[in-house]
Order: structure tokens, then C-alpha cells, then sequence
């Protein structure tokens, strides 16, 4: 040690919502802490009043983002991993404290979550082809059904995973054109917020994934019952706090990712997270029948 | 009947490309919708009281019809017998509308039919190819006019038609009209086999009514296609559209391929349905056939007797 | 030369369909373990002729032990019923088709009498459409491994089925072929006012020899429906009926591990621009409308008009009303029938009455309603507006609400201001335009140039507060599958 240590920079954790990184409107924060207590920084304590303004960015961000090229939400999600990747060196350490691993496991666990983004960045010009199609149907009739998104969709993300899990759930949903609102990790949300400064510089517009940190029990049930907010995923949630969310979801038939029990966040994901938050839209229209006797067109 | 384009329309037939914009400017016909239509149309059960009078209904719109190559006299004039007394055992049966020969048998046909109320319809211009020079066709026209024919069958020109020459088909109609005179009403066959498509048969009925066609009819009987619920459906949605527009009633002629009496009330539920109750008389809907009549009688005779008929109890003609 | 003017009009003289066909009992229990049992507490219930008020028939009415029974007998099939192998459960789903083609014509005519709709619609709607969907999901049953679900896709158990009354026999085709299919068995409750087509089905699984307990058939209101949603050995839930009973049900299984489908309302927007095929637009309002006596859950009941052809469409449309013929349904040219209930008519009447107080401008073709029964006429509504409630409540009647609009943005954002998003329907001669505004409608089933078409292989659901999941197709496979869980194993 030198007899003048240089003192650190500390960060200030923000949320994200809209494309901008505010302080919760409440003004609040709370202490996080390493496995071990040790504190490692304070982040926003979202309020209500938080989700509903993430709300609204959301709903505003997803007409374009719905409405963009398979191709493009593909190529903007691949930008995500390459920003990640420059950042390795942070996430580890961000996910090391935050998880208590050591060095080489955060790294391997980091590695994961950039991979999974690329794993979703191909998926996104793909899904239409393998869970829609065209229906033979009895008639004289061109019947075309295809996967949309849902819309706004309100994330808990997962509580123990606190960055490659996050990014387990909430790359599904916005691969697809859907737009989020994540409630982070409580007890370990700085990976989730930082996450949220590579999504700014990734070219993922504004309002498209929006962050919050603080009390799930207290930010989840706004969300869950929120009418204009189209589906949630429980991840996040406890027995007890599922069901209560999910009978507040009902109010405007949200669709509803119950929680599910996962072992391992590496295993290769498969396609039920993508078509968790997809609707299918089926198109009709008539053909005639081209030459057929006794017909015309 | 007016003899030129009726008032309300008036402006669309001033040149070849206002005929053009208000021809392409009619609404789409969406084909798997019409022929839906006319198939369920086609559900309607007629029975008893009702089929009675479809029946006879039928009947005296048939356009008892003869048109072959091989045609004589002596054909024209049994035909002619049959229109008058179409049931020999029956004489509550109706006539037929009319009998329809070629030019050359008009002046037989009028003799055959002459003191009833059998009119005589020839077709003419051509017919049915219709490739000739103008002054052919209307040649072919005065001279089946002036043997007498209450009617004429005319058939336009497909290939100006297609080839989009709408002033041409427009021109040809209303010299046909002309030649045709107060005596004889006009009947304009579209041939929409040939047309191929509901837009243009649509178009076709519009630019035939623009140009004073007392009847649009579908077909001459002589392509593949020939008279369909849904060309014949199309056609009195024309009909019906233009009166409301212009004020002025147009009859509607299917012709070809009518063979049985379910098929002929089949046709009439339509017009019933579409056109409406005003088209119901044979002065405004007419039906091209020949064995279709036999058919009817058959059907007739089961009605009065209960039982099921058989063709030797029907005159061949 | 005078013509001969016929002196009578073309008047359609009464073709009824023969009633004989079908032998309807005095008396009906529920089906349970592959018998006909009477309830256990002995409730029963009546249920009538919509057309005429004519009991039909006594029914045995199910509660809390009925259900139980049931589940249990059909968590009891189904350890065998799942182990077999599927292209014998595809076996016995064709039987069950080819059983409902010979007895169509029977079906059709119990389905009419006990529902009220016209004979045209059970005849040539709903029985063929039954049948198909059977056929369709029997080919299903051995062929699950390339249904994009995984290998080896696992049913869920036991599945707990509630439908309603408007397509009574269609929409137990539309649960019962593609869970009997993927493996699960079923316990399903018609609705009160139409139990005798699942009755007549359960007399079919015994003819096509379904092993018992399979299909299980409990009749009652909506009690037993809430009881057999809540019972606790059900793995899975599909409903098809009101959204406000759909949110009941969410709530109930909210918590559990059972699996959710909701079918529920709508209030279709049928768009029709300037340039549309304007005879086939005016058939296809009036099926969208009033297919069904419009109790349909994807009716085109909002029709946008855009306002250059408003007039023009409106005159064509109430000339085509005016050959609507309403009467008795058993009546081969009746294309009218009967409300459903006394209940339905109710509500319809309500709101019709509060469309003309809120200013709406009513209008009905001339129409004589029969003395008996409940009946409504064909009504149209112009002068409306978003703010109106017929514009935004599901009527589930013969009650159009028409709407204008000036540009295809305004079309689209009317179309969607609902809390539903089931239907909707296009009609135009540009293609683009039916490609971007179909792409725009946040609903289901989007018909472009038709309304109303339906088939077995077509996915049908709908998006926000008419529910999820959907019903046909491949797609309707995955409400009866587990869901896989990662790297394929199942």
C-alpha cells in the first residue's frame, strides 16, 4: 500500500425508465450489501409511482419496438452482447460481490449471460417460422398465423440469479418485440442496473427495458394489477406473493409466467420464454380457385 | 325503353375514358363471397304451395331455345308447339316466354307460335362468336327483325371487350339497339365464360345497360361455362344497382346449363332475393334452355299426381 | 302484348326440418365413470326450447360430490388412458367423428331445438365443423412427437372443461378432441341452457366404446362450474364464456399448478374502407352480425365504416336486413332464430334500449316476432360513437353498432380501443392495406374480405381481456401439454 491510497470512485446506482436513469421520485434508497453484510452501495427504492412512470415508458416504446424488423431487434440485441462484452471486467466483479462467488465462477456466469444474449439476438427473426405457418384450411380460403407480441410486460426478475438470470428472462421478452419493466433482484440489483447503462449504449430505444430496484413486495403488486400492463412474469416472486399477484393479474386477464423452479440458469433455455408473451394472430382471406370449372375470380 | 344512355349516367359514356373510369371504378366483386352468396341461396328449401309456383314461374320464362347447325323447319315448328302447349295432358300449364332460333328460322317460328302469347327471340351479330364486321352483325339484325323476331340475342364483342376497347363494345350495342327499333327488344349476351372474371362481368353489365340493353344474359350455351348462380347473381345485383341509380329496370338472362327444375328454382330464389319481387315475371327474367322444360313438366306432373314422372310422359321436341 | 303478371309473390311455404329424427328423453342424468347417474343431492333441472318455451327435458344438476365423483373417475381412466399408445386414442377420436357424420342430422336438429338457432346454421355450421375438428385432432393423437412441443410431450391429468351455450356441441368439440388427443381426460358442464347435445355426446363415447371415466359429462350452472374450476385434483381449466367469469376463474386457479385457457368476449370491429367489394362486404356484415342471432364471442358487432360510403353501404345493408327471414328455427329458411334464454334476452333488450337513450339512432326491418318464445329482431344502431356503451359492451345479440371513420389510422385506433381482441375484420380491394391494417389489429382472428370462418387446423383466441391460449390447429395442442423444461427433456 502506498502511504496515499487512491480513493475510489463510488457510483451512484439510478433507476431506468424511459431511456433516462432518474432517482426513484420518492427519494428513497436502501442499503445493498455483499452475501457476507459488507455494504457495497445504495440503490433506489422504487415506488409505485416509479412503476407507473415505467409503464408508460414502456407502452410508449412499444409500437416502434413491436413494429421493427425481426432483423433489427435481432441486430440491436447481438449490439448488447458486444457492449457486454467490453464490460466484462465490471459484471464480474458486480456479479461476484453481489452473488459471493469467487473470480472464475462470476466470469463463467458473466460468459453465460453474453451468450444467452446472443442466443436471443438469433432468435428474433426466427420464432415466426417455427410457431407460425400457414393453416390448410377447408375452404378457398389464405389463412396465415403468426406470433405478435403481447406488449408490456412486468418482469420479477429472479432473486438468487442476479445478472445471468435477469438476463435469462427478461431477453425472451423483449426478443420477441415485446417491451419490459423489470423489478430487479431486491436483495442484489447493481448487476441489473448496470446492465441497464449497456442497454442505453446498445441502441435498444429508450423505454424499451426499463429498471427498478427496491422492495418487490411493494413494486410487484402496482404492476400486477396495473391495467395497462399486459403480462408478468413471476420469477421473481415467493409462493405466497405469486398468488397474490397473479389474482391481481387477473383484473385485465394478464398472461401469467408462474414461477418455475430452475436449477441451473446455464442449461440451454429452449423456446417456452419467448412464447410465453407471444399472441398469435391468424389472418384470413379468400383465394378463389384459379381456373376451376365453373368458377371465376 | 330510353335508346340512349339514361340521364343520371349520362356523362360516363361521353368518351372511351370517362366508360373507362366508370367501369374500373365499380366496386370489386370478391369471387369466393359471390359464389358463398349464391351457394347459400342455394339452400333454400322450396316445397308444396311454393314449389307449385316456382314451378310455372319457370316455366313461362323459358326462352325455349334452339340454336344448332342441323336445325330445320320442322324442328322450329315442333319447338314453336311446345312453347304454346308445353304439357299436352295439362292445359293449365303455362307457356313458354319465347322460342330462340337462329335468324334464318325466325319467320318459321312466328308462324309456329303465331296467336299465342309465345314471342319469338333470335339470336343474331354474329352470333355466337360474334367476329364480324359491323355491318354484318347489323345486317343479321334487321333481317331477323324484319321476319318478325319480338327479341334479339346479341352477342358483344369479347375480344374489344378484353382488349379494353369499351367505346367499341358501347357503340356496337346501341347501333345494335337502333337496328333492333321500337318492335324488338334487346338482349345482350356477355358471354362470360369468355369474361373470365366477376369485375369484368360486373363491368360488362354496366357498360350493356349504359348502352340500352333491354336483358343482359350470360351466354350464348356454346363454351364451357355458361350460366352459374354466381354470374347469374352478379348480373342482378347489376340490375337491381342500376335501377335504383338510374330509375330504369333491365331483365336478366341466364342461359346454358340449366337442366333441372331445382336448379331453375335455385335461380329464382335469387332473383327473389336479390333483385326482388319486381324481376319475378317473365317479363324481366327470362331462362336459355332447352331440356330444362322437360323437367319442369316432370316435376309438375309429380306435384298433381303425387307421383314421380317419367320422360316418356313428356313431349320430345 | 301483355305480359302475364303471376298474382301471387314467391312466397316460401314452411319447409320444417322432421323433428322425428331425434329421441329426445323425459329425463337425463349426469355421465360419470361411463354411466348415467342421477345427482347426489337428486337436483334436476329443466331445460326449455328458446323458440317455443317447450320443456325438453329433465337434468340431473350437478354439485360439489358430483364433481368429485367425476374427477375422481377421471384421474382413475386416465393412468390408462395416457399410457396408451396414441394411435389407439387416434382410433377411438375417429370412431367419435365418423359416429357424429352418421348422427349429424340428429344432432343438428337436438342442437336447434335446445339452443334456438336456425337449422341452416346446425346443419351446415356447426355439425360439420364438429366432425372436422375430431378428425383433425385425431390425426393428432400419434403424431404429438412432431408437434414442436418436444419429444415425447406429457398430457397434464385430468381436465376440468365449462362452455357455454351459444355453440354447445362445437365448443365441447373444441375442448374435448384435443385433450382426449394429447392424452388427458375430461370432465366437462355444459351450460344450463343447452346440456342435451353433451348428453347425446356421451351416449357417442359409449357407442365409439371410450373406455369409462374418459369423458365425464356434468350438467349444472354456474356453481358446478366454479366447482369443478376449484377442485383441487384438476391439472387444467379451459373455459369459454363472459370475461367477467373468465377473471373469476384466474383468480381461483391463481396459486395453483393448474393450467389456464380463457375463450371469452369481444366486441369485433368489422372495418369496411371505400374501395371494398361492397356486395360481399354487406354479406359479410350480416354473417359477422348476425350469424347466431349474433350471441357469437367474435361477432363483428362494431361495424367501422369509412364515411365516404356510409350512406350507400347503410341503404345496401337494411335492404339486405329486409330479406332476413326470422322464425322458427326447425324451418330450413329461417336464417333468424331464437335468444338462447329468457336471461340473454333480457340483457340484449337492456342494452338496445340504452343504445336509443344514449342517442343512437335504432332501426329494424319490418319483422313480425312469434308470440312464444324469445325472440329479437335483427336491429341496427347508427349515430354511434366510442363514448356510446353499445360500442363498448358486449351485447352477444343481433344488435349492430355502426361507427364511421375518415382515414385508416383512425379505422385502426377505433378498432382497438377495447378492452377486447378477439376479431376484426377488413374489407378492401388494396392489398397493402389489408396487410398493414390487419397487422395494426390487436386481436385474434383478423378476416380480410370474409367474416366469421372457422376450421379445425385455424388457431382462434384472443389477445387482452378475451383471454389466452387458443383453440384449433397445432397451436391448440399446447393448453393439454406439459410445458417442456430445458434442453428438451420432458
Amino acid at each position: 500500500m502506498n502511504a496515499v491510497d487512491r480513493l475510489s470512485v463510488l457510483k451512484t446506482y439510478k433507476l431506468y425508465v424511459g431511456g433516462k436513469f432518474p432517482r426513484s421520485e420518492s427519494g428513497r434508497v436502501y442499503e445493498v450489501t455483499d452475501p457476507k453484510g459488507n455494504w457495497l452501495a445504495n440503490a433506489p427504492q422504487s415506488s409505485r409511482k416509479d412503476a407507473r412512470d415505467a409503464v408508460v415508458a414502456a407502452r410508449k416504446a412499444f409500437g416502434g419496438w413491436a413494429g421493427a424488423t425481426a432483423y433489427n431487434r435481432g441486430q440491436v440485441l447481438y449490439r448488447v452482447a458486444e457492449m457486454l462484452e467490453g464490460r466484462r471486467d465490471q459484471f464480474v466483479r458486480e456479479v461476484a460481490d453481489a452473488e459471493g462467488l469467487g473470480k472464475s465462477k462470476a466470469g463463467a456466469v458473466v460468459d453465460a449471460a453474453v451468450d444467452r444474449w446472443v442466443w436471443y439476438a438469433g432468435w428474433t427473426d426466427k420464432i415466426a417460422q417455427v410457431v407460425g405457418g400457414g393453416n390448410p384450411v377447408a375452404g378457398p380460403f389464405f389463412n396465415l398465423s403468426s406470433p405478435e407480441p403481447t406488449g408490456v410486460v412486468a418482469v420479477l426478475a429472479p432473486q438468487e440469479s442476479s445478472f445471468l438470470g435477469l438476463v435469462s428472462v427478461l431477453a425472451p421478452v423483449i426478443a420477441t418485440g415485446n417491451t419490459a419493466v423489470v423489478v430487479a433482484s431486491e436483495k442484489s440489483p447493481l448487476p441489473a442496473l448496470s446492465l441497464a447503462e449497456v442497454l442505453a449504449t446498445s441502441d435498444v430505444p429508450g423505454g424499451v427495458v426499463n429498471v427498478l430496484s427496491g422492495r418487490t413486495a411493494e413494486i410487484a403488486p402496482p404492476l400486477a394489477a396495473h391495467q395497462d400492463v399486459n403480462a408478468i412474469d413471476l420469477a421473481g416472486a415467493d409462493e405466497g406473493l405469486a398468488k397474490q399477484l397473479e389474482i391481481a393479474a387477473a383484473d385485465n386477464l394478464k398472461r401469467v409466467l408462474r414461477p418455475q423452479a430452475v436449477d441451473n440458469w446455464t442449461a440451454t433455455p429452449g423456446t417456452d420464454r419467448l412464447t410465453a408473451f407471444l399472441e398469435t394472430k391468424t389472418v384470413w382471406h379468400p383465394t378463389g380457385s384459379l381456373g376451376a370449372s365453373g368458377s371465376s375470380y | 325503353m330510353p335508346t340512349t344512355a339514361p340521364h343520371a349516367l349520362a356523362d360516363v359514356t361521353a368518351s372511351d375514358s370517362t366508360l373507362r373510369r366508370f367501369l374500373h371504378g365499380l366496386p370489386g366483386v370478391d369471387a369466393v363471397g359471390l359464389e358463398a352468396r349464391a351457394a347459400s341461396l342455394g339452400t333454400r328449401s322450396i316445397k308444396t304451395t311454393a314449389k307449385a309456383y316456382a314451378i310455372d314461374l319457370a316455366i313461362s320464362m323459358v326462352d325455349l331455345t334452339t340454336l344448332e347447325g342441323a336445325d330445320t323447319p320442322g324442328k322450329v315448328r315442333a319447338l314453336g308447339a311446345k312453347a304454346v302447349r308445353p304439357d299436352p295432358t295439362d292445359r293449365t300449364t303455362p307457356a313458354t316466354a319465347a322460342v330462340c332460333v337462329y335468324p334464318d328460322m325466325v319467320a318459321t317460328a312466328k308462324e309456329a307460335v303465331a296467336g299465342s302469347s309465345v314471342k319469338v327471340a333470335s339470336v343474331a351479330t354474329a352470333f355466337p362468336a360474334g367476329r364480324a364486321a359491323l355491318p354484318v352483325k347489323l345486317a343479321d339484325v334487321r333481317d331477323a327483325v324484319a321476319a318478325g323476331a319480338d327479341e334479339i340475342d346479341m352477342v358483344i364483342d369479347r375480344g374489344a371487350f378484353l382488349a379494353g376497347n369499351y367505346r367499341k363494345v358501347y357503340d356496337e350495342i346501341t347501333a345494335v339497339k337502333e337496328a333492333c327499333g321500337a318492335a324488338a327488344r334487346l338482349k345482350v349476351i356477355f358471354e362470360t365464360g369468355e369474361l373470365s372474371t366477376y369485375d369484368n362481368i360486373r363491368r360488362a353489365s354496366w357498360l350493356g345497360m349504359l348502352a340500352g340493353a333491354d336483358f343482359i344474359k350470360t351466354s350464348t350455351g356454346k363454351v364451357a361455362v355458361n350460366a352459374t348462380p354466381a354470374n347469374t347473381l352478379l348480373m342482378l345485383e347489376a340490375v337491381r344497382d342500376f335501377r335504383a341509380q338510374t330509375g330504369v329496370q333491365v331483365g336478366v338472362k341466364p342461359a346454358g346449363g340449366i337442366r333441372t327444375s331445382k336448379d331453375a328454382i335455385k335461380f329464382l330464389v335469387l332473383v327473389n332475393e336479390t333483385a326482388g319481387a319486381d324481376w319475378l315475371d317473365n317479363h324481366w327474367f327470362r331462362f336459355g334452355a332447352s331440356s330444362l322444360l322437360n323437367d319442369l313438366l316432370m316435376q309438375r306432373q309429380k306435384l298433381a299426381t303425387g307421383r314421380y314422372s317419367g320422360p316418356d310422359y313428356v313431349t320430345v321436341d | 302484348m301483355a305480359k302475364e303478371k303471376m298474382t301471387t309473390a314467391f312466397e316460401y311455404a314452411p319447409a320444417p326440418e322432421s323433428r322425428s329424427v331425434v329421441d329426445i328423453a323425459p329425463s337425463y342424468g349426469l355421465f360419470i365413470d361411463g354411466e348415467f347417474t342421477e345427482a347426489a343431492d337428486g337436483k334436476v333441472f329443466k331445460t326449455v326450447s328458446p323458440s317455443t318455451e317447450e320443456v325438453l327435458a329433465e337434468v340431473a344438476q350437478a354439485g360439489e360430490a358430483d364433481v368429485d365423483r367425476a374427477v375422481r373417475a377421471a384421474r382413475k381412466a386416465f393412468e390408462k388412458w395416457s399410457a396408451l399408445p396414441g394411435s389407439e386414442r387416434a382410433k377411438y377420436l375417429f370412431r367419435i367423428a365418423r359416429i357424429i357424420q352418421e348422427r349429424s342430422r340428429e344432432l343438428a336438429v337436438l342442437e336447434t331445438l335446445d339452443n334456438g338457432k336456425p337449422i341452416k346454421e346446425t346443419r351446415d355450421a356447426d355439425l360439420p365443423l364438429v366432425a372436422a375438428h375430431f378428425f383433425y385432432y385425431a390425426g393428432w393423437a400419434d403424431k404429438l412427437d412432431h408437434a414442436g412441443y418436444g419429444a415425447n410431450p406429457r398430457p397434464l391429468g385430468v381436465a376440468g372443461q365449462v362452455i357455454p351455450w351459444n355453440f354447445p356441441l362445437l365448443m365441447l368439440a373444441w375442448k374435448i378432441a384435443p385433450a382426449l388427443a394429447t392424452g388427458n381426460t375430461v370432465v366437462l358442464k355444459p351450460a344450463e341452457t343447452t346440456p342435451l347435445s353433451a348428453l347425446f355426446f356421451a351416449d357417442i363415447c359409449r357407442q365409439a366404446g371410450l373406455p369409462k371415466g374418459v369423458v365425464n359429462i356434468l350438467p349444472g350452472y354456474g356453481d358446478t362450474g366454479a366447482a369443478l374450476v376449484a377442485h383441487p385434483d384438476v391439472n387444467k381449466v379451459a373455459f369459454t364464456g363472459s370475461t367477467a367469469v373468465g377473471k373469476e376463474i384466474a383468480r381461483t386457479v391463481a396459486g395453483t399448478r393448474k393450467k389456464l385457457t380463457l375463450e371469452l368476449g369481444g366486441k369485433g370491429a368489422n372495418i369496411v374502407f371505400d374501395d371494398a367489394p361492397i356486395d360481399q362486404a354487406v354479406e359479410g356484415i350480416v354473417t359477422g352480425i348476425f350469424f347466431n342471432q349474433g350471441q357469437v364471442c367474435c361477432a363483428g358487432s362494431r361495424l367501422l365504416v369509412q364515411e365516404s360510403v356510409h350512406d350507400e353501404l347503410l341503404d345496401s345493408l337494411k335492404r339486405r336486413l329486409s330479406t332476413l327471414r326470422l322464425g322458427d328455427p326447425l324451418d330450413k329458411n329461417t336464417d333468424i332464430g331464437a335468444i338462447n334464454s329468457a336471461e340473454q334476452l333480457a340483457r340484449i333488450t337492456t342494452l338496445a334500449d340504452q343504445g336509443e337513450a344514449e342517442g343512437a339512432e335504432r332501426w329494424s326491418p319490418a319483422c313480425e316476432l312469434p308470440s312464444a318464445g324469445y325472440w329479437f329482431a335483427p336491429t341496427l344502431f347508427t349515430n354511434v360513437t366510442q363514448a356510446h356503451t353499445i360500442a363498448r359492451d358486449e351485447i352477444f345479440g343481433p344488435v349492430l353498432s355502426v361507427l364511421t371513420f375518415r382515414t385508416p389510422d383512425e379505422a385502426v385506433a377505433k378498432a382497438n380501443n377495447t378492452q377486447y381482441g378477439l376479431s376484426a375484420g377488413i374489407w378492401t380491394e388494396k392489398g397493402s392495406r389489408i396487410l398493414a391494417v390487419a397487422n395494426k389489429l390487436r386481436a385474434g382472428v383478423v378476416w380480410s374480405n370474409t367474416f366469421n370462418k372457422f376450421d379445425p387446423t385455424s388457431p382462434f383466441g384472443g389477445y387482452k381481456e378475451s383471454g389466452f391460449g387458443r383453440e384449433g390447429g397445432r397451436h391448440g395442442l399446447e393448453a393439454y401439454l406439459a410445458p417442456s423444461s430445458p434442453e428438451g427433456e420432458r
